[in-house]
Parts: structure tokens; sequence; C-alpha cells
């Protein structure tokens, strides 16, 4: 692996006096990872993103970006990343097409003599060149959402950089960009976006971390942090009773039995494994439990995270 | 790892990646100017200032006209007499009637939405990422707000001659210091007297442009870039405020009178090219302290 695309080292932003909205931030991410940057509302993933794009100032720490300070390498780096930062924002009275030349226009490594030609294929690429003629105004949210998109694809990219990339979008719109997502990535570019939507995360990205209340939690592979939380055993059949028994001698813990279905979380091994299945299922069967299923559950990132920033989904304040 | 496969890495990710070397062309960064300058003169918005801008030596013209059919010449401001006897002098006395308050307000619309206008609506981020440089976007800022201030001089300069032609005769051009010098002459004159009066809205772009550092709200930045101008030309005409008003901008303006003197009388409109220049200076380097340093966040 080449030095982290992304690399910060004590990124701590406080707007005004308060609470830091991002605090000791030290994130990694390698290069050619789809990176999912997740965390509930208010946690701090926009204010990181804002850092590293050199929009605000750290109140302390710093990130190197492509593998150089931000924001003293800004005009050098800025032109090889793409980003979405917290929703398009558009000229209402301009058209889709204007608004991609303004926004090349502002880039002083875009070569004009092929603007024209770039503003297409990304007009194309995200499914707008239908569109492209219409004033900005009066584009959907979707349509401005894609947009957007469109602007961040103007140029061949080394960062690409989403704030919630599939907000507003319908289910084929964020297909398409789950798939335009791997197909980058599939061409050398790194991909960071931030997401509430863990089951997309889980879907497309390599690597994630774990933001909550400012804080990084946890940062790893998808694969590592699935792991991290424990999976879960499910039995079905009539004798529920006598499968609750067992499996609790067995060390399940957290067991629940709706209708002829009993679940259960696997207790940690002995030796870091869990218990084989088989050796549970073979118990049951001569405690004389008559089993019509049975099966273990991966734990699906939805309850690592769950785990990670607490059950309630309140915003922390 | 072997050393073999460090070295693939290293290329794959180093220096070059997949956006390929691309270097910032001098060149090639005036494409923001002229994407600014052709969003500014192609908004609507725009176009309705210079529009209501063209119609103000249309009115003038149409008044005078009626005035002097009444059996007239009262008198009146600089310049009305004169008009009757030179279309020419509509030039000068519609630039004389927009420049205290019709053109600072327009300019004041643009200038003070320059910034603030793209903080509100978000699309400051993106220029910013794209990047824009905030220095390189604020001088393009400031230039399509000069050019703005030209064009809408120029507005006015042409619509007042035009109306002036149909309107009234023309001929020699009798100076206000008595000489008379032929059509052409005066025709320049007119020409450097619309410079001068876009020289001296500089200034208020420059003002305006500061605020609009100040707020995320490009109505907010307008309403107090249109209130500075107005508050300074009335304390500019408040008797027992003489002592402050050679350091208030409209305060040498009607100056640009002098260029239709002979000799050109120059001291005013040394004055007033001085002030402008300190206001310039002034104010262009607090909007450049205060934006080079501002967190955006919208
Ligand atoms: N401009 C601002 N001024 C003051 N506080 C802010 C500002 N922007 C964000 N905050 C605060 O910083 C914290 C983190 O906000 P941020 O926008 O980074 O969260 P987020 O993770 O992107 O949330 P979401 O998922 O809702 O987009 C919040 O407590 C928020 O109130
Ligand atoms: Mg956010």
């Amino acid at each position: 692996m080449g030095p982290p695309v992304i690399e910060t080292r004590g990124l701590t932003k406080t707007y005004g006096s308060g609470r830091p909205a991002v605090e000791g931030l030290d994130l990694s991410v390698p290069a050619g990872s789809i990176f999912g940057f997740l965390g509930p509302n208010g946690s701090g993933k926009t204010t990181t993103i804002r850092m590293l794009m050199g929009l605000i100032q750290p109140t302390a720490g710093g990130a190197r970006l492509l593998g150089e300070p931000m924001p003293a390498a800004a005009r050098r780096v800025l032109p090889r990343i793409g980003a979405l930062i917290e929703g398009p924002a558009l000229y209402g009275f301009l058209t889709g097409r204007a608004n991609l030349l303004r926004y090349d226009a502002a880039d002083p490594t875009a070569d004009p003599r092929t603007r024209a030609a770039r503003v297409t294929a990304a007009l194309e690429r995200v499914g707008l060149a239908a569109a492209a003629g219409k004033r900005a105004r009066a584009y959907s949210l979707g349509m401005k959402q894609r947009l957007g998109l469109a602007a961040a694809l103007l140029q061949p990219r080394d960062l690409l950089i989403l704030d919630e990339p599939t907000n507003g979008l319908d289910p084929q719109g964020m297909r398409e960009i789950r798939g335009l997502v791997r197909e980058l990535a599939a061409d050398g570019t790194t991909v960071f976006l931030s997401s509430h939507l863990l089951d997309e995360i889980e879907q497309v990205c390599t690597h994630a971390a774990v933001m909550s209340s400012g804080r990084l939690i946890t940062q790893g592979t998808v694969a590592g942090l699935a792991a991290g939380a424990r999976g879960r055993l499910a039995v079905t059949t009539p004798d529920t009773a006598d499968a609750v028994r067992i499996l609790k001698e067995h060390g399940l813990a957290d067991l629940v039995v709706t209708g002829d279905r009993v679940t259960g979380e696997l207790p940690p091994g002995t030796d870091g494994g869990e218990p084989d299945p088989a050796d549970l299922n073979a118990a049951l069967v001569v405690a004389g439990v008559r089993v019509r299923a049975f099966g273990t559950e991966r734990p699906s990132l939805e309850d690592v995270f769950v785990a990670l920033t607490g059950e309630g989904f309140d915003v922390a304040g | 790892m072997s050393r073999a496969d460090t070295r693939a890495d290293t290329q794959a990710d180093g220096e070059l990646g997949v956006s390929g070397d691309r270097a910032p062309r001098p060149l090639w960064s005036l494409g923001l100017l002229r994407n600014e300058l052709g969003t500014t003169f192609r908004r609507r918005r725009t176009l309705m200032l210079l529009a209501v801008l063209a119609c103000v030596p249309v009115l003038v013209g149409i008044a005078v006209r009626v005035q002097t059919a009444d059996g007239g010449g009262r008198g009146g401001p600089a310049f009305i007499s004169l008009v009757t006897n030179n279309g020419l002098f509509l030039v000068f006395t519609s630039l004389a009637a927009t420049l205290p308050v019709f053109l600072p307000m327009a300019l004041a619309v643009v200038a003070g939405d320059a910034i603030a206008g793209e903080a509100g609506a978000g699309t400051l981020r993106y220029l910013l990422v794209a990047p824009a440089g905030r220095t390189r976007l604020l001088l393009v800022k400031y230039a399509a707000a000069l050019a703005f201030s030209l064009a809408a001089t120029l507005v006015v300069a042409a619509s007042a001659l035009i109306v002036g032609v149909l309107l009234f005769p023309l001929g020699e051009v009798t100076l206000l210091s008595g000489t008379a010098v032929p059509f052409t002459e005066g025709l320049l004159r007119a020409l450097a007297v619309a410079g001068m009066v876009a020289l001296s809205l500089t200034g208020v772009a420059a003002l305006g442009l500061f605020v609009s550092t100040l707020t995320g709200s490009g109505i907010a930045a307008m309403a107090t870039t249109v209130g500075l101008v107005l508050t300074a030309q009335i304390l500019d005409a408040l008797p027992q405020l003489a002592a402050v008003q050679p350091y208030l901008f409209p305060h040498y303006w009607l100056s640009f009178a002098d260029l239709l003197r002979d000799p050109v009388y120059w001291d005013d409109i040394r004055s007033n090219l001085g002030l402008q220049a300190v206001y310039v200076l002034l104010f262009g380097s607090a909007a450049w302290a205060r934006f080079t340093t501002r967190d955006i966040t919208a």
C-alpha cells in the first residue's frame, strides 16, 4: 500500500465557543479504498470534510491529503479531488450545463479547450444529458444531486469526497451511484463517502470509520468491523422452551423467542473463536429438541453501528 | 511486501495518479474572469438594472423638452439650461443626475451580492474547492464590479446621447468656461467624463465587496451597501459636518464637471481620484483579510 490518501492528526474544530464539533480525529484512508464515513446526525462528518477541503480552519491538529498538507497545498491538491459537500449548490438562473462550465472555469488547471467535451461527458455520466439545457432552478432534488456529482467528475480525480451522495435520489439513482462509485474505484480513484445508509456503506465500502459526538470510535475494513460484533444463532423449533434451556447452558446470551424461532448471541469462545454451531446443534438434538432450521446470522453493519454509537437515535446536543 | 511491489504501488499511488500531472496555467486562470463577466452580464438582474439606468436620460430629456416648450429656461440644476442649446449636454446632465444615487445603488447590488450571494447559495464552497483560490476569486469579483460600473456609466451616457440627438439641436459645444469647442471635441470630453464617473465608483465597489465578505446573505449585504451610500450622501450634505466631508467618498464626485472647462481644472479631480484610491486600498485589503481567513460553512 502507498501512503494514506487522507491522514489527519488530532484534527479538532470548535465553532465559536462550545463543545468541539470534531475532536482529536486521527483518520487514515488507504489509497484505493472505498471508505465509508459513518455517524449519527451532528457527529461531525461534514465538519471534518470542510476541514479536509480547506473551507474551515481547524482549531487544532492537521490533515494531509494525497500526501500534502492542507490547506497549505490547496492549489496543488484540490484540482485532483472531486467533492460533494453537504449537498449540491447551484446557480438557479443558469442551465445545468452552464453551472458545470462555471465550476470548471474556476479550476485553473482545467484546459478550456476540452471544457465543453468534459462537461458533456460528466452530464452523460450522471444521466443528465437530456436536462442539461434546463435552468437549475427547475431541477428536482435528485437532479440537483446528480448535477453536483457531475461537478465532482469534471476531471479524472485521485480522490472523491462525497458527503451523503445518495441523498434525495430514487432507488434507481442510488443503484446508479453505487455502480458509479465502484467503477471509479476500479479505475484507481479513492472514494471517501459519508452516509447514514448503513446497508449502502456495507454494499460498496471496503473500509469504514464511525464517528459519534465529534470523536472517532473505530475505523478499519468493513469485514473487520462486522467481525467485531458477535453473530447470532437462530433456531426454528416447536420446542422453544427446551431450546432456550439448552442454549443458555451453552453460554448463549440475550435469548429471544418469537413464535417458533429462538435467537441468541453467540458467546465469545475461550480461544477467541465462537463455539462451533455444529456442537450446539448436536446438543439440541441429543436433548430431543426438534430442530427445523438452524443457522447463524452475520451481524450487519447496522448492528455494529448501533452497538458503537448507542441504541438511541437522538442527536447528541 | 517485496521491494518490487512497493515500487509498483508507489508508482500507482504516487505523484501522478489518476488525475495526471495538472499544473495551473496563468492563461487558464483567466477563465474564471471570463465566466464571471459572462454570468454577470447575462443575468436578468443586471440587465434590469442597466435598463432602469437607461431610462433616466429619457425621463430627463423629456422633462427638459416639456419645460422649455412651456416657455421655461428657469435655471434648474447644473447643465439643464444648457441642454436646450446642445443635446450633448444631456450626457453631462444625466451623469450628474445618476452619479449621486442611482449608479452607486445599482453598483451596491452587484458588489454587495458578489461574495455574500455565493455564500448564501452555497456555490461559494464549490468555487473554493474547484479551487478558485480566495484571492483570485476576490479579484475576479472586484473586476466584475468595476466592469459593471463602466457598463452602467456607458449605458447612461449612450442613452443620453441618443435622446439628446433626437430631442435637441447639436453643434459647437460651449464649455462651462465660455470657450466654444467643435462637436467632436465635445464628444471626446463626454467620453472622458464617463470614464471619470466610472472611476468615481471604484471606492463604492470596494466598500460593497468588503461588506459582501462579512455576511452570508446577499440581500443583507446589498441593503447595507445601499444604506452606506445613502448615509454618506446625507452626511456630505449636512453643513455641520464640513470637517469630515472631504473624507467621504462622494464628496468630490461632481468634480467631473471640471473636465468641461478650458483649461481643465484638475484640483478636485485629483482629490477625487486620490480619495477613491484610498477607499479601494482600505476596503480592498479589509475584504482580502476577512475573506482569506473566513470559515466557509454555508
Ligand atoms: N456553521 C456552524 N456553526 C456552529 N456549529 C456548527 C456549524 N456547523 C455544524 N455545527 C455543529 O457541529 C456539529 C457537527 O455538525 P456536522 O454538520 O459536522 O455534522 P454531520 O455529522 O455532518 O451531521 P449530518 O449527518 O446531520 O449531516 C453539530 O453539533 C452542529 O451543531
Ligand atoms: Mg453532514
